[in-house]
């Protein structure tokens, strides 16, 4: 505990020393240095809770009422330690150089001050013990989080953007709110350690408290119709803020709802089929909207809706394969879920700070922009590469790992049961399948606007490569992605623990989960063998027989120009216009040509969201007409609102007495 | 000392109804600079004169029965008031619902679950009524000056519960909650003043030009 709490202060402290520093460059300095300690500090202790399995706790007096200073680091609270710590330690790292532009316009003071106290608090977060704690610290997380992703608040869209996360997060705090006020009803106290009741509590108030956690965290961790914020927080956000919330931030929601179902009584199966349910159909809609982006931080965003929806699809599994009593199946589908969310943290980090250096490089987020990065910015665009790889689950990298566990354990569950219980499973693997095929097109086009071909814009044309310890973050995180797809064990072991405590286990289960993925690394070592023996004889040959350099084919046109490449919508039609229902096709103004010799014609494609734009903005608007009608209330007059405040206490009073009558 | 407190309360009921009926607004102000008189006077003859209780006395004498009528008269010849009432409802209507909420706070203070020496005794009801009383002045008066009286007679009402727990309740608190009352006064005269200034009259009905 002694390590994790000399964590908590260095973070504290280091906040508050940048915020006396004005100098840009020495508060930088020590954000950095504060974070990285304190991340070090963190990790240690997250890695020997994972490893010994020895719980820490401690508990403070705490001043407010039903408050509880309490920590508490189970094998369940240090696997979120372990990927926050990690991954705030490279964001901080890449945020120095990455903000030093900025710098010289503005201090830095107040950024480095709200990260401190962001990376504090979502470590808080997962190791509160007390409900009112956890609230505490849960609120403070989304309002750093919200500052700092209101960064460049100059600008009027990222104005709209943090305010519609800090809408959506206070209407899932709501939930929270009656969520744990129900729960400390039914328990008489906040402690985490004294909720042993909630077990008991019959199905129906369960439930309640499921759907209650379900949506309540589910508004942050960007489940499926609740995803609307994350889609324009993600690009307004500076890439490395981008890079925590979307690799850590949100999963704290993810662990909200572990450690509430691990509270309640035993999960029903429906539980589990709607979190699925709701996972396979973000999957589905993240990655179809992340293939018409042409901003490649929203397609990155959409592609954390994707994610996300994987994980729930395999947690959502697991509870159902728990409930229909497949121990097996769930530990399968359960360790699928858990390590993808590892997964995604390390590997959305290197997409996000990989798009951060491209933004930084060419200063534009569209990638219609971009082109002909790979030879200008070899590395950082190599590391993308990598990233883009893992992030479509292909060999070797990490991805591949956790969506297989998921596979198998959809296809097992289809396999073994006769009837029409196998259609559910299996239409959610043909459903798994094919997200992973647009996860493709996604990255595909991706990489190969961005990356490949000439460059369309001047920015791109004179983009130079990244400062080194940027490129240092990217590079350690992609190792991470390597780790994990050639030695999926060592993973599958450090996760042994906190799987234990979410669904039942025993050791030889867990090391036959190790020997069902050992093929799958051995594979991905053998493959990494052949593509550097292949790489290393092709460098050989080339050396010997230089190749002669021509120009492309240029489909009969005289003068090619860059103009005339393929553009990211041209490369997404196909998915846009021939495989999505209508309703999330992107919206197509201008481009109509007439007559033979046509005038000069402009065409601009803009993808929305469908949920937000037609389906929550009419309602929100609907109900604030409605409440216009309430406006007769106010009349302006100071006698007419005296006259309410006495209404009210007359009403309290005589309540209070009726109440006082009637309870004793 | 305890016959004394009856009549005392007595006497307070009897100016809540002088303050609701009545159309001038320097006898208002003389009235409730009484009541306060009045009142401070009741620590001494509830708790006997302990050193507690004279302190209390002195300062609810010296803010509610000196200071602040001063200040409010002076206030009145400052910003040349009109020393009428002005009324939303007239006076028989108010001293009406006077009456009625006089009668129904003596009602209501028989279902209160009060400890056994405060039942019967005249001093919840008293202070139920007394805040009625500046409630229904905070509501149906259109001056600003008025609404500050009614402000008084609802601290007054305060006052009365105060006192049954002043042997409970530390000094300190007593002393906050006169201070309360003075800066509440204070920042409502300035309020009036500006008020005046930007609509060159004290009606707080012009305000609702404030609506937004």
């Amino acid at each position: 505990m002694n390590f994790f709490n000399i964590a908590l202060l260095i973070l504290l402290t280091g906040s508050l020393a940048a915020l006396a520093i004005r100098r840009s460059s020495l508060a930088s300095w020590v954000g950095t240095a504060a974070t990285v300690t304190a991340c070090l500090f963190a990790l240690t202790s997250s890695l020997h809770v994972l490893l010994t399995g020895e719980v820490l706790r401690q508990s403070l007096p705490w001043s407010v009422p039903g408050g509880e200073f309490a920590l508490l680091i189970d094998p369940l609270a240090a696997f979120f330690v372990l990927p926050i710590s990690l991954l705030s330690l490279f964001c901080a790292l890449y945020a120095g150089p990455y903000m030093r532009h900025s710098g010289q316009q503005r201090s830095l003071s107040s950024h480095w001050f709200f990260f401190l106290l962001m990376v504090a608090a979502m470590l808080l977060v997962v190791t509160a013990a007390n409900a009112v704690l956890f609230l505490a610290t849960w609120e403070m997380m989304t309002l750093t989080s919200f500052f700092l992703v209101a960064w460049d608040h100059r600008q009027a869209e990222v104005r709209k953007a943090a305010w519609l996360y800090l809408l959506a997060a206070h209407l899932g705090m709501m939930l929270l709110l009656a969520l744990f006020l129900l729960a400390g009803d039914i328990c008489n106290s906040f402690n985490f350690s004294d909720f042993g009741p909630l077990a008991r509590i019959p199905l129906g108030s369960a439930s309640i408290l499921y759907l209650l956690a379900l949506f309540g965290f589910g508004v942050k961790a960007g489940l499926f119709p609740l995803h609307i914020w994350l889609p324009d927080a993600h690009p307004a956000a500076p890439s490395h803020v981008s890079a925590l919330m979307s690799g850590v931030l949100i999963k704290t929601g993810i662990y909200g709802i572990l450690r509430v179902v691990s509270l309640l009584p035993a999960a029903p199966a429906w539980w589990g089929w709607l979190m699925a349910l709701l996972g396979g159909a973000g999957a589905l809609y993240g990655i179809s909207l992340a293939a018409q982006q042409r901003d490649i931080k929203r397609c990155l965003a959409y592609s954390t809706v994707e994610n996300i929806g994987i994980i729930f699809l395999g947690l959502g599994f697991g509870i159902v394969a728990t409930a229909e009593g497949h121990p097996q199946l769930a530990l399968l589908a359960f360790a699928g879920g858990l390590l993808h969310l590892w997964n995604h943290a390390l590997f959305k980090g290197v997409m996000f700070l990989g798009a951060g250096t491209l933004m930084h490089a060419t200063g534009t987020r569209d990638m219609n922009r971009m082109g002909g990065l790979l030879r200008r910015m070899p590395l950082a665009g190599l590391l993308w590469i990598g990233g883009s790889l893992a992030i479509g689950a292909l060999p070797p990298f990490n991805g591949l790992v956790s969506e297989w566990l998921i596979y198998i354990s959809l296809a097992r569950a289809g396999a073994g049961v006769v009837g029409f219980g196998a259609l559910a499973p299996l239409l959610l693997f043909g459903l798994l399948g094919l997200v992973g095929a647009l996860a493709l097109v996604t990255f595909t086009r991706l990489i190969g606007i961005c990356l490949l071909g000439e460059p369309r814009d001047p920015g791109a044309a004179t983009a130079r490569e990244a400062d080194p310890v940027m490129l240092f973050s990217m590079g350690t995180l992609l190792t991470g992605c390597l780790a994990i797809g050639l030695y999926p064990q060592g993973a599958l072991r450090l996760m042994a623990r906190p799987l234990s405590q979410v669904v039942q286990t025993s050791p030889e289960m867990i090391a036959g989960l190790g020997q069902q993925v050992a093929p799958l690394g051995f594979a991905a070592l053998l493959l990494v063998a052949i593509l550097l023996l292949t790489a290393g004889l092709l460098f050989v040959i080339r050396r010997h027989r230089p190749l002669a350099q021509g120009t492309t084919w240029r489909c009969g046109y005289r003068f090619p120009s860059p103009r005339m490449s393929y553009t990211g919508e041209g490369y997404g039609e196909f998915a846009a216009w021939h495989l999505l229902p209508a309703f999330m096709r992107p919206t197509v103004n201008g481009g109509h040509i007439v007559g033979p010799f046509p005038a000069p014609a402009r065409l601009h494609q803009e993808s929305t969201d469908p949920v937000l734009v037609r389906l929550l903005h009419p309602l929100f608007t609907g109900i604030a007409e409605r409440c216009q009608r309430l406006r007769w209330l106010q009349q302006g007059q100071l006698s007419v609102y005296l006259f309410y405040i006495f209404i009210a206490s007359a009403v309290l009073m005589a309540w209070s007495i009726w109440a006082g009558g009637r309870g004793g | 000392m305890m016959p004394l407190t009856n009549p005392l309360l007595l006497v307070v009921i009897l100016i809540n109804f002088f303050t609701l009926g009545s159309a001038r607004l320097v006898a208002c102000i003389r009235i409730v600079a009484f009541q306060g008189a009045l009142l401070a006077m009741l620590p001494l003859t509830t708790h006997g004169i302990t050193g507690h209780a004279v302190l209390l006395a002195i300062g609810a004498f010296s803010f509610k029965g000196v200071l602040i009528p001063w200040l409010l008269i002076r206030a009145i010849r400052e910003v040349r008031i009109r020393r009428e009432v002005e009324p939303l409802i007239g006076f028989v209507p108010t001293l009406i619902l006077g009456a009625l909420t006089t009668a129904g706070a003596f009602l209501f203070s028989d279902f209160l679950p009060l400890v056994a020496e405060h039942h019967g005794g005249l001093y919840v009801p008293t202070a139920l009524a007394t805040m009625f009383a500046g409630f229904l002045l905070l509501i149906t008066r259109r001056k600003a000056i008025t609404q500050v009286l009614g402000y008084l007679m609802l601290e007054n009402g305060i006052f009365i519960i105060g006192v049954l727990l002043s042997e409970a309740m530390p000094l300190m608190v007593e002393a906050g909650v006169l201070l309360d009352l003075l800066v509440g006064i204070f920042v409502m005269g300035i309020v009036m003043n500006q008020i005046n200034r930007e609509f060159t009259s004290i009606g707080t009905q012009r305000l609702s030009d404030l609506k937004e």
